[in-house]
């Protein structure tokens, strides 16, 4: 796991909304944070799979994750955040509710994520991050994105971390 | 004009080196207990594929080692002889020296005989499980050699520690067997017998017979002599003067065998001997005066001009030129998008502006045009090989062929053209060998004793045709239906005449009674299927009794740009390649029927069609399809009527992968981007027709 380590050992996590939870990516797997436009639909992909946009004049599919963890119901308005993520030599992006801010954590900040029911299984958690009051669950984003649920490769590409 | 088949050597080294990878790592990927047949297969077409490079080129200790690797992979894939580890390896050792002959061909320096002659005789030695080797058997050919001599000969190899078998002193030849190699035998021979003077051969002690093929190379002294003959014979023997005056008729342009070109055919002939031979001038017969005006070195000539040709272009790798293509694409659109936004704004304030985009979009244009050049080259570059293969082929099977070429200046894209030459290479060879008859039998139906062959290419729409026609004897429909049964194919009397000739595009399916050296073992057409499919293209057979046979190859002119027409479905657009659309129609009530209460057809002109919705095929709530259009497309598998709302126009698209960030989805061969900048989806024609025809339309009517 590359982490950039700031003079104090810290590591940098864009912070996102899902339904009431934060989540955390590491902020080098992130390639920019645009609104939601017209995304083309592809038939025989699950709801959660928009579809494909252009970016610039490459092919993005979009996955809506409050969809794919039934998080109420996705409204697609001008608030309405795409996260473009470059991971496994891919370029994907996701739908959130919304993104925070961008934090720092030091290693000790970070905690083992215990067995419980996130929205997002145990498997994709790679920590929670504390910080003053809150609890930022850090998400293996790579692995979830490459992983069979998600049907967003062919024969896997299953992120090695 | 002269063919400088240098150029075209150096695809075929490029070619055969790949070939060679594949094969290695096809060999080493296989599983001995239970090797899967689809590898065995590879293997055997990748040594199929060089064989007959080699052959062209007359690079022949090449074509001979791979002939006899092709016809123990053969075996092996027939299950006549069961895959050993020895044999693997054995391979894999060919397979070795295979790439390092190919480079020395390419330096252009001369193959040891001695190797060839090794490298058969542990190629033969596999069919006798083995045993063989122990030693090789080498069977030593020594014309104009006395008995006396011979038996001498026989004593002092003793004499030295060889086995020797005297008492087979027959023509000149007998058998020598030995622990040690080839090379240290002809080292030994070399201090008693001058080196043009016996030739070492593999012996095959299974069959008792020499290789089949023979060893040109090893054998100096009878090689000048025989390039001699052949270039005699090229310029008298009226078959052949046919051949050359005809192409003359019908092309000017193309040198060879205009007046001039047949001192060039005859420089040529002579510098593909000498790069066999050594020194050009050794390989010129006794015969031939150097003809007046023309300087006697011809094939240090004609390297120079390659040489010169070389260096008017650079060597770029595709990907570069892939993303230039890319990046101009993007351009386009962008352009489009500035455009069609300044055409909202008030043209006497922004005049200066409109100026500029007006320009930008002349720039932007030739741009595309020329980036799309890079990548095209016409396909003379894969014609140019095919009178010398076909004048080769010919003469090796008796027949008297006349080759006309026309359209060689249509252009492909670049990538195509490369793909283009082993399936072209496999039609032409069918083409000689089993659709043009000997000239007895030609006779004998009336025909003209000189059969033709025609190889066109043309442009027709968006899309190129090659065909490759001859007025042999055609397809012959019962022979083929009684080889499919023989071969277990699911085939029967009712067949329609287009479903049959596509049968010869199956697996290991050949209705020839030989294997010969040219074509009949059943590889071949079905990888010319495979590379056609895989280029995007399509392969039809017409085909009469006694009057000949066409092969018609549809391509695309690139494989980036697609030629397709946007329709909207549901909301979304989607862009269908022009290539398979017949026609678009609005039907009336009365033509739309249900079969069944099922599925629905159209009737077209008394053709009924199966009516297909995008709905049914990616899954989705059906669709009523009273109101909008019908487009009729025709795929392998049949027509089908694909119900649309709306056409919105012909585009040029730029084809972009799903799968670079997403995944296949079936039904669809990709992504492009629209002038608004949104995305649009490219069906996949002959998938969507499958999974159409697979899946009864089943929705009410």
């Amino acid at each position: 796991m590359d982490y950039i380590s700031t003079a104090n050992g810290a590591a940098e996590y864009l912070v996102f909304t899902l339904g009431l939870e934060e989540y955390g990516i590491d902020i080098l797997k992130v390639q920019e944070i645009r609104g939601y436009d017209h995304v083309t639909r592809i038939a025989s992909t699950p709801e959660f799979i928009k579809g494909i946009i252009n970016l610039r004049g490459i092919i993005v599919p979009i996955v809506d994750l409050r969809i794919k963890f039934a998080l109420g119901e996705p409204a697609y308005d001008q608030f309405t955040v795409v996260i473009i993520l470059n991971v496994a030599q891919r370029v994907i992006g996701i739908v959130v509710d919304g993104v925070s801010d961008v934090i720092a954590l030091t290693r000790d900040q970070i905690k083992p994520a215990p067995e419980f029911g996130a929205h997002l299984s145990t498997e994709y958690i790679q920590g929670l991050g504390a910080l003053e009051e809150r609890m930022i669950i850090l998400a293996d984003i790579e692995r979830l994105l490459t992983s069979r649920e998600m049907q967003l490769t062919d024969a896997l590409v299953e992120a090695s971390s | 004009m002269t063919i400088d088949i240098s150029r075209f050597a150096q695809t075929f080294f490029d070619e055969a080196l790949e070939h060679l990878a594949s094969m290695e790592s096809l060999l080493l990927a296989t599983n001995l207990n239970a090797p899967d047949p689809e590898d065995l297969n590879g293997i055997f077409r990748a040594a199929h594929s060089i064989k007959g490079g080699a052959a062209t080129f007359g690079f022949s200790a090449l074509a001979e080692i791979t002939h006899i690797l092709e016809n123990q992979l053969d075996r092996v894939r027939k299950g006549i002889m069961p895959l050993r580890a020895d044999m693997v390896d054995t391979f894999l050792e060919t397979s070795d020296l295979l790439k390092g002959m190919v480079q020395t061909y390419q330096s252009g320096d001369e193959i040891s005989p001695a190797t060839t002659v090794d490298a058969c005789s542990k190629l033969h030695a596999l069919e006798t499980g083995g045993t063989a080797a122990k030693g090789w058997h080498l069977q030593l050919v020594a014309p104009g050699i006395s008995h006396e001599r011979l038996a001498g000969l026989a004593v002092t190899l003793q004499g030295q520690g060889w086995r020797a078998d005297p008492d087979f002193p027959r023509d000149h030849a007998f058998i020598c067997s030995s622990q040690a190699s080839a090379a240290e035998l002809t080292a030994a021979l070399g201090a008693i017998l001058a080196p043009h003077e016996f030739v070492l051969r593999p012996f095959s002690m299974a069959r008792a017979a020499p290789v089949p093929l023979q060893s040109r190379v090893a054998d100096p002294g009878v090689h000048e002599k025989e390039s001699g003959t052949r270039l005699f014979e090229a310029r008298q023997s009226p078959g052949q003067l046919d051949l050359a005056n005809d192409i003359a008729e019908e092309d000017e342009s193309y040198g060879l065998f205009s007046p001039r070109g047949t001192l060039a055919a005859a420089s040529f002939a002579a510098s593909s001997a000498a790069e066999e031979d050594g020194p050009p001038v050794a390989a010129v017969p006794d015969g031939t005066r150097p003809p007046p005006g023309v300087p006697m070195p011809e094939a240090a000539i004609l390297r120079t001009a390659s040489a010169s040709t070389e260096s008017g272009s650079i060597r770029v790798s595709t990907e570069k030129v892939d993303d230039l293509m890319n990046l101009v694409g993007e351009l386009v659109i962008t352009q489009a998008m500035l455009s069609q936004l300044a055409g909202q704004l008030d043209p006497a304030i922004n005049e200066l502006l409109l100026n500029g985009i007006g320009q930008l979009e002349r720039n932007t244009r030739e741009l595309q045009e020329a980036a799309m050049s890079i990548r095209m080259m016409p396909i003379s570059f894969v014609f140019n090989r095919f009178p010398r293969l076909v004048r080769d082929t010919a003469s090796k099977l008796g027949k008297r062929v006349r080759l006309a070429m026309h359209g060689e200046q249509t252009e492909l894209d670049r990538g195509l053209i490369e793909k283009l030459s082993d399936p072209l290479t496999h039609l032409v060879r069918n083409s000689l060998d089993h659709g043009i008859e000997t000239a007895e039998v030609r006779r004998a139906k009336g025909k003209d004793e000189v059969g033709a062959l025609t190889l066109r290419a043309f442009d027709q729409g968006g899309n190129v045709v090659i065909q490759v026609a001859d007025d042999g004897a055609g397809l012959n429909r019962a022979r083929i239906l009684a080889k499919a049964q023989s071969q277990g194919m699911k085939v029967h009397d009712g067949m329609s005449d287009g479903e049959v000739w596509q049968l010869i595009f199956e697996p290991g399916f050949s209705t020839a009674e030989t294997v010969t050296d040219v074509s009949g073992r059943g590889v071949g057409m079905d990888v010319v299927r495979r590379n056609i499919q895989a280029m995007g293209g399509r392969i039809d057979i017409e085909t009469r009794t006694d009057i000949g046979t066409i092969i018609t190859i549809r391509l695309p002119l690139t494989l980036a740009i697609l030629e397709g027409m946007a329709v909207r479905v549901d909301g979304e657009v989607y862009v269908i390649p022009l290539a398979f659309i017949i026609e678009s129609l609005q039907p009336s009530s009365n033509e739309l029927r249900t079969v069944s209460g099922h599925g629905r057809v159209l009737a077209v002109r008394e053709e009924y069609m199966p009516v297909v919705t995008l709905q049914h095929v990616f899954g989705g709530a059906p669709r009523a399809c009273d109101k909008g259009l019908f487009v009729i497309l025709e795929a392998e598998l049949g027509k089908i009527a694909l119900h649309v709302d709306e056409l919105i126009g012909q585009y040029q698209v730029v084809i972009k992968s799903l799968e670079t960030n997403f995944r296949k989805v079936d039904g669809l061969s990709g992504a492009t981007i629209m002038g608004d900048g949104r995305v649009a989806l490219i069906v996949d024609i002959e998938s969507l027709v499958r999974i159409a025809l697979g899946r009864t339309v089943s929705e009410a009517a």
